[in-house]
């Protein structure tokens, strides 16, 4: 037993990155089964998630933008879309309660009529299909982290907040380019940065990705402001190495 | 076995766990402006004195220039010298970062400057002070009176690393100079840097001009004038003074603009109530006719690659923004709200057209997207009009008038500019009242 535990240390420290989608499955199967001990969990995230989006808007919005809003002002068609479909994923927890009954009562029934089942798998394929695809646009950074067992929901919140308050958005960039800004850092203790990596340096030095040098310059600069880091007073070994995905293609787009 | 075979797997799984990188998406920040310090200039003292230029104050003169140029942007924060933590000379050299990030400065400007042989030599170095390295550094050697655009291609320089696009700071407005009363307002051809300064006048103000437009490469300029009292679209050369007027065409031309390679100049041309859009090749002087239709057809802007037209047209019945082949081919509406559409003008980048809107008596500028769709209306006011885009494509400049009294009195005429998101809007000072700007092409490029 000791020596076969002792024999998959290192067969796990050469390959430590496989695991999130196995737990991102695993996830889905318990919401389809029983909502009720993940229920609260799954709020709480919702309510975080919208605070968090009031706190930046308030945060972002200067006063003159109420100002020159106008009432002639058109707003983009493609907005008003995109923002209502985020609503309706927002609410996704409190919509699966019904459908997951629906299904189970008609599992009940004697059901002879094959194209009816025919109708039911698919139709329970399409349900399963959106819930996992729901699942992971809502949590997607916090599944991620709440399974690694690296920092908690607002521990997380704490230290994304600081570190929007430091990150001076570059204007200029364009909106059609991929914006994403991988850094990794390695952290002290006191949550100062020992070492940070730009993932993706290679592509600074591409000809026509001059933004991104930019971008991935501003994102390092916010990072070194905001040191130290509101890191948690325990568990450094579990949030000493960190990585910093900046994005600001959706803010840029708002 | 297989509950060995369990225990190994649960251990695996948690200290896999644990090993997990931890990812955080940072997907906002903040929009303010970058504070940024901006040293006065070093003077070296081996630099020698030039004709009436104060060189003692060419440092500070330099400094102001581009910190007037940053705040005009509305994406930098210039901060005060008071604040500054360093002598001008030894900052140069290496900055003390720690002092600087103090004073929330994320940026330092520092320089240094030489007048010797009647060369004027100007370096200088922008500092990212929370990383603690340089970002660049140039040097640029020139007439010691050319101090000012020096000022211009440094601030273009910095615009350029820390935004990551072109700046425009090295660049001339055209536009018309107006003055005296309303119904007899003297009109003439100025042009100026685009803070103001240097301001020339091109014509004398015996002919009424309207509409004058930049060549690419910043020497010629065509515009509006009146021939026999009849318009027609001229062309100056800027710097010989040399005007001719364009084609001979039977009737009256207006609306030109020169096409993306500057070999040609579009235009609109009336003939009995009916006007069309023509093309005329200023190397063989071949007139091509682009649009043949029976409704009035104006304002064309070529798009940056040559290979499409924007005009407005009255033919569905209200003046609305069409596009088109550059051979005429292919017209298609891309506006349908509610108000009439006019000036459509391409973006230098390509993916905008900026335009003036009317609707229930009031004036907008706004942008959309090539095709029509995502317009944004940026400002709104009494009247304005007229467009013109900064070389980078990121501020418009447009002319906005003022309601005049029965006798004409509180009129004005006035430049503005705005940033394509809506916001810093700003009044551009001019020695007199003007109207019909036109932004060149960076002059340096």
């Amino acid at each position: 037993m000791i020596v076969l535990t002792a024999l998959s240390l290192p067969f796990m420290l050469r390959e430590p990155i496989d695991l999130p989608p196995i737990v991102s499955v695993e996830l889905i199967q318990i919401s389809d089964k029983t909502n009720i001990p993940f229920a609260p969990k799954a709020r709480k995230i919702i309510e975080e998630t919208k605070k968090k989006e009031d706190r930046v808007v308030s945060e972002q919005a200067p006063p003159a933008a109420k100002a020159k809003e106008k009432p002639d002002r058109i707003p983009l068609p493609d907005e008003k879309k995109e923002k209502k479909q985020i609503v309706k994923k927002k609410q996704n927890p409190e919509e699966v309660k019904p459908e997951i009954r629906q299904s189970s009562e008609f599992e009940k029934k004697e059901i002879i009529d094959t194209n009816q089942i025919a109708a039911l798998i698919d139709k329970a394929k399409e349900e399963e299909a959106v819930k996992k695809e729901k699942n992971e646009k809502l949590t997607q950074s916090s599944v991620k982290n709440s399974f690694a067992t690296g920092l908690t929901l607002s521990e997380e919140d704490a230290l994304r907040a600081q570190i929007f308050g430091c990150w001076s958005v570059p204007l200029g960039l364009p909106y059609d380019e991929n914006l994403l800004v991988r850094i990794k850092l390695q952290l002290k203790k006191d949550g100062t940065i020992m070492k940070s990596e730009i993932l993706d340096h290679q592509r600074m030095n591409r000809p026509g990705q001059k933004f991104y040098k930019v971008l991935a310059e501003s994102a390092l600069r916010a990072v070194r402001l905001c040191q130290p880091l509101k890191v948690p007073p325990t568990g450094y070994e579990k949030w000493k190495n960190i990585q910093l995905n900046f994005n600001p293609a959706e803010m840029l787009k708002g | 076995m297989k509950k060995i075979f369990l225990i190994i797997i649960t251990y695996i799984l948690s200290f896999n766990q644990l090993n997990a990188l931890i990812e955080i998406d940072i997907t906002r920040g903040n929009l303010d402006p970058l504070p940024i310090a901006v040293s006065p200039l070093h003077i070296d003292i081996k630099s020698e004195k030039y004709k009436d230029i104060k060189i003692e104050e060419l440092g500070s003169n330099i400094s102001s220039i581009i910190e007037k140029n940053f705040k005009g942007t509305g994406l930098f924060n210039p901060l005060k010298k008071e604040a500054f933590v360093q002598k001008p000379d030894i900052a140069h050299l290496k900055p003390r970062f720690e002092d600087w990030r103090l004073i929330k400065a994320q940026a330092l400007v520092t320089g240094k400057i030489l007048v010797k042989n009647e060369k004027l030599k100007v370096e200088f170095r922008l500092w990212d002070l929370t990383a603690a390295k340089e970002m660049t550094a140039l040097a640029f050697t020139t007439t010691p009176s050319n101090w000012r655009r020096v000022a211009h291609i440094i601030s273009d320089k910095i615009y350029e690393r820390l935004t990551g696009e072109e700046g425009y700071f090295d660049t001339r407005i055209i536009y018309v100079a107006e003055s005296g009363p309303k119904d007899q307002r003297v009109k003439k051809l100025a042009i100026m840097d685009q803070d103001g300064s240097n301001t020339k006048y091109l014509t004398l103000g015996n002919e009424l001009v309207l509409t004058p437009r930049f060549n690419p490469t910043n020497q010629m300029v065509t515009y509006l004038s009146y021939f026999r009292n009849m318009p027609r679209v001229y062309l100056l050369d800027i710097e010989t003074g040399t005007q001719e007027v364009v084609g001979n065409f039977p009737g009256m031309t207006f609306a030109p603009r020169f096409s993306p390679d500057g070999k040609k100049i579009i235009m609109s041309f009336a003939e009995d109530g009916n006007s069309d859009i023509y093309t005329m090749d200023l190397e063989n002087r071949i007139v091509e006719r682009i649009t043949n239709h029976s409704s009035i057809d104006t304002s064309p802007s070529f798009s940056p690659d040559g290979k499409y037209i924007a005009f407005n047209s009255d033919r569905s019945g209200l003046q609305q923004i069409y596009v088109m082949r550059s051979d005429g081919s292919d017209v298609r509406r891309v506006t349908f709200g509610k108000g009439i559409y006019g000036t459509p003008v391409w973006s230098p980048r390509g993916d905008l057209i900026a335009f003036t809107k009317v609707r229930k008596g009031r004036f907008y500028i706004g942008v959309m997207r090539t095709d029509g769709s995502g317009e944004r209306l940026l400002t709104e006011n009494y009247y304005q009009e007229a467009p013109s885009w900064s070389p980078n494509g990121r501020v418009l400049v447009f002319y906005r008038e003022t309601k005049a009294g029965s006798k004409g009195e509180g009129f004005s005429a006035t430049l503005w500019s705005i940033d394509i998101t809506g916001y810093n809007e700003r009044k551009l000072s001019t020695k007199t009242d003007a109207s019909d700007p036109s932004w060149s092409s960076l002059l340096s490029k």
